[in-house]
């Protein structure tokens, strides 16, 4: 009996980030893809059709004979939406890139310190998580400002004598995207760097390597998985971005994640913010699958 | 590979004066903090040497061979390769290459990449490169494994791996930290001879780090012998073994029987040692200690012998006990003894003839005795 319930129980425990899965999921996703496939209406919701369990199964065809790609169609007949991608993607990019070239060093600073004091730099990094995002993204407006602390400290130590337009520009959205999402580059690199066995790098001291190029042959390398998750977890919720953008860009600024906003607050189009919403999902997961599928090939290779 | 053995036997540069040594580590100390790891230690190695630091774990010998490749810089004193101070020299710099204990292949590298990866840095042609790589395969036996990388490989596999890409850059000096510990017993055996032949072969210097003793002992043309940063003896295998120099060394190396008394008599060559219970002890020995001063006799296992009846010169170098245990090792077979005064003697016979019964048995009283210079009287 005891073998039968722990057979259960083992069932049990696989089925829960299953359902997980399920129900936070893939159930939403399918909503919003039929969401993406209606009409806008005048109504509550706002979309046509609108599924009548009573009407039965009939009923339930009839309507969804109703479904159509209009909304997708329409994505690409205005070039807004395809700027708004476009630019989403190179803000992320630009962005991933620049937290990449800041948090390796740290990353690496904090894999080579003493290990009683590894602990505390851990902290450290992650204490900001502490302080609502919000209210840091609002703290950088105070200081990027034109008469805000960043200016105020220049001019006073004579650098500059005009102060620098930053807010409301594509750059004070790099520093916002950059310092939120420092933290989730730094672990997956500072935990790839960390693991590391130290005798490889002597080893390519000993084999001739000056400690520069050691760095680039042996420990750049084998910090790859790290780099590359570090990079996946900042340029995918970076590409989406809305509260950055909208607190910290300008109004010419264009990021996929303000116009899916503005669709559905403003035009009230939920079809159409669905739409956007599915195609986004689309650009960010095909590269991730092909590079997954890279990957495990070279993996697989000199075996 | 039939002269090796002549060259082997007739090598012994350190006891030619006008040798002059290929590494000379003249005075060096190393300090962490204030922990000392390396005390004022020199040392001398000479070109083609197979060399060994043997000692516990904590002695100082990694840190000596660390210091040699350049991951460590001397506290104090000076360390000199081919007439040349290393002193300062970055380990990128310097003519030696280290085999690590972990072995330290790069896992995102295959065999072939791994071992080509020091000729790479020197900037050799691609032709030679290849060139060599094969050649280094083949010394170590491994062609067909130059496309894995090294996680699909054994254990024994890898450590030929570490020693292709040691050997590939033909370094003045080899270093290897416990090249063979992470092996198992018989291949460990198998590679302590291949290891020995192939420096023969290539004409280098080797020196090793082992904890070892056996392993220094078939291996080695010298041992260092080290304790607490401190080298406590430097000489062939049979003369550590065979002339310890110290109580520590005689210990260290080998089983051992060691007698405590003092001197009753100095006479031409020869030291008479009370050691109690009526059991004198009559030794060879150069020393001339005065009468009345502490002694030790230290007598190998394998140099006493075990009989029935009393030899002729009992009691001296002869004493009556009880077998006490036997251990039956198939080659050899080991008794300890217990004498009268409860001390155990351990005596080791080598089974030459193929015998089913043992002659002796246990509780059996027996007599032991060992001759005039069979042991070594030690001076602390």
């Amino acid at each position: 009996m005891a073998r039968v319930a722990s057979a259960v129980f083992s069932r049990l425990v696989i089925i829960i980030p299953y359902a997980w899965l399920l129900f936070f999921f893939l159930i939403p996703f399918f909503i919003v893809f039929r969401i993406s496939l209606s009409q806008t209406a005048v109504a509550m919701p706002p979309y046509t059709p609108v599924f009548d369990l009573f009407g039965g199964l009939s009923g339930i065809m009839e309507k969804a004979r109703e479904f159509s790609l209009d909304n997708y169609v329409w994505l690409t007949e205005d070039v807004l939406y395809f700027n708004a991608y476009v630019s989403s993607v190179i803000i992320a990019g630009i962005s991933t890139v620049l937290t990449l070239m800041i948090a390796y060093p740290v990353a690496y600073g904090m894999a080579k310190a003493p290990k009683s004091i590894r602990p505390t730099l851990l902290m450290l990094v992650i204490l900001p998580f502490w302080t609502s995002f919000l209210i840091r993204v609002y703290a950088w407006i105070a200081i990027l400002k034109p008469e805000g602390l960043l200016n105020q400290f220049l001019m006073s130590i004579n650098v500059i004598d005009q102060p620098l337009i930053i807010l409301n520009t594509n750059w004070a959205i790099y520093i916002g995207i950059v310092y939120s999402y420092l933290p989730f580059m730094v672990l997956p690199i500072y935990s790839s760097l960390e693991k590391m066995d130290h005798t490889l790098t002597e080893a390519a001291l000993d084999l001739g390597c000056t400690p520069f190029s050691a760095f680039w042959q042996v420990t750049f390398p084998l910090s790859l998985a790290g780099v590359v998750a570090g990079c996946l977890l900042v340029f995918i919720p970076a590409v989406g971005e809305f509260v950055i953008p909208d607190l910290l860009g300008g109004s010419e600024t264009l990021m996929i994640g303000k116009t899916l906003w503005n669709e559905f607050n403003a035009n009230r189009d939920w079809p159409v913010s669905s739409a956007v919403a599915m195609i986004l999902l689309l650009i960010l997961v095909i590269p991730i699958v092909f590079f997954q599928n890279a990957q495990a090939k070279a993996d697989g290779e000199g075996r | 590979m039939k002269s090796l053995g002549s060259i082997r036997r007739s090598f012994a540069p350190w006891a030619d004066p006008a040798s002059k040594p290929f590494i000379s580590v003249k005075n060096v100390t190393k300090t962490f903090g204030d922990f000392i790891a390396v005390d004022d230690l020199s040392l001398d190695i000479y070109t083609r040497e197979f060399f060994a630091l043997l000692g516990a774990s904590g002695c100082g010998k990694s840190t000596l061979l660390r210091m040699l490749a350049g991951f460590e810089q001397p506290t104090s004193g000076e360390i000199i390769l081919d007439g040349q101070s290393l002193a300062g020299i970055p380990p990128y710099r310097r003519p030696v290459n280290m085999m690590f204990q972990s072995y330290a292949l790069f896992p995102h590298m295959t065999v072939e990449t791994n071992i080509a990866f020091g000729l790479k840095q020197d900037g050799m042609p691609k032709a030679d490169i290849a060139e060599r790589v094969g050649q280094m395969l083949k010394l170590v036996k491994l062609e067909k494994f130059a496309k894995r990388k090294p996680h699909q490989l054994s254990g024994g596999q890898r450590q030929r791996v570490a020693l292709a890409r040691s050997l590939a850059k033909r370094p003045k000096v080899l270093l290897l930290d416990e090249p063979l510990g992470a092996l198992d017993k018989k291949l460990r055996e198998e590679t302590q001879f291949e290891l020995m032949d192939l420096q023969q072969e290539l004409g280098l210097t080797f020196v090793v780090v082992t904890h070892d003793q056996e392993e220094a002992m078939t291996m080695a043309d010298r041992i260092a012998v080290m304790s607490h940063g401190k080298v406590v003896q430097v000489a062939t295998p049979a003369e550590i073994y065979e002339a310890p120099n110290s109580r520590f060394v005689a210990d260290f190396i080998g089983d051992v029987n060691i007698f405590d008394g003092t001197v009753s008599a100095v006479e031409n060559g020869y030291l008479r040692i009370e050691t109690g219970n009526g059991f004198p002890v009559r030794m060879a020995s150069p020393d001339k200690p005065s009468v009345g001063a502490k002694a030790a006799v230290a007598i190998r296992p394998e140099k006493i012998r075990v009989s029935r009846q009393p030899p002729a010169h009992a009691p001296v170098n002869a004493v009556e006990g009880e077998i006490w245990d036997i251990g039956y090792l198939g080659d050899m077979t080991v008794f300890h003894i217990r004498l009268k005064d409860g001390r155990v003697v351990k005596a080791s016979s080598l089974n030459a003839v193929r015998a089913v019964e043992d002659p002796f048995g246990y509780d059996q009283q027996v007599w032991i005795s060992f001759g005039e210079d069979a042991g070594v009287v030690l001076k602390d």
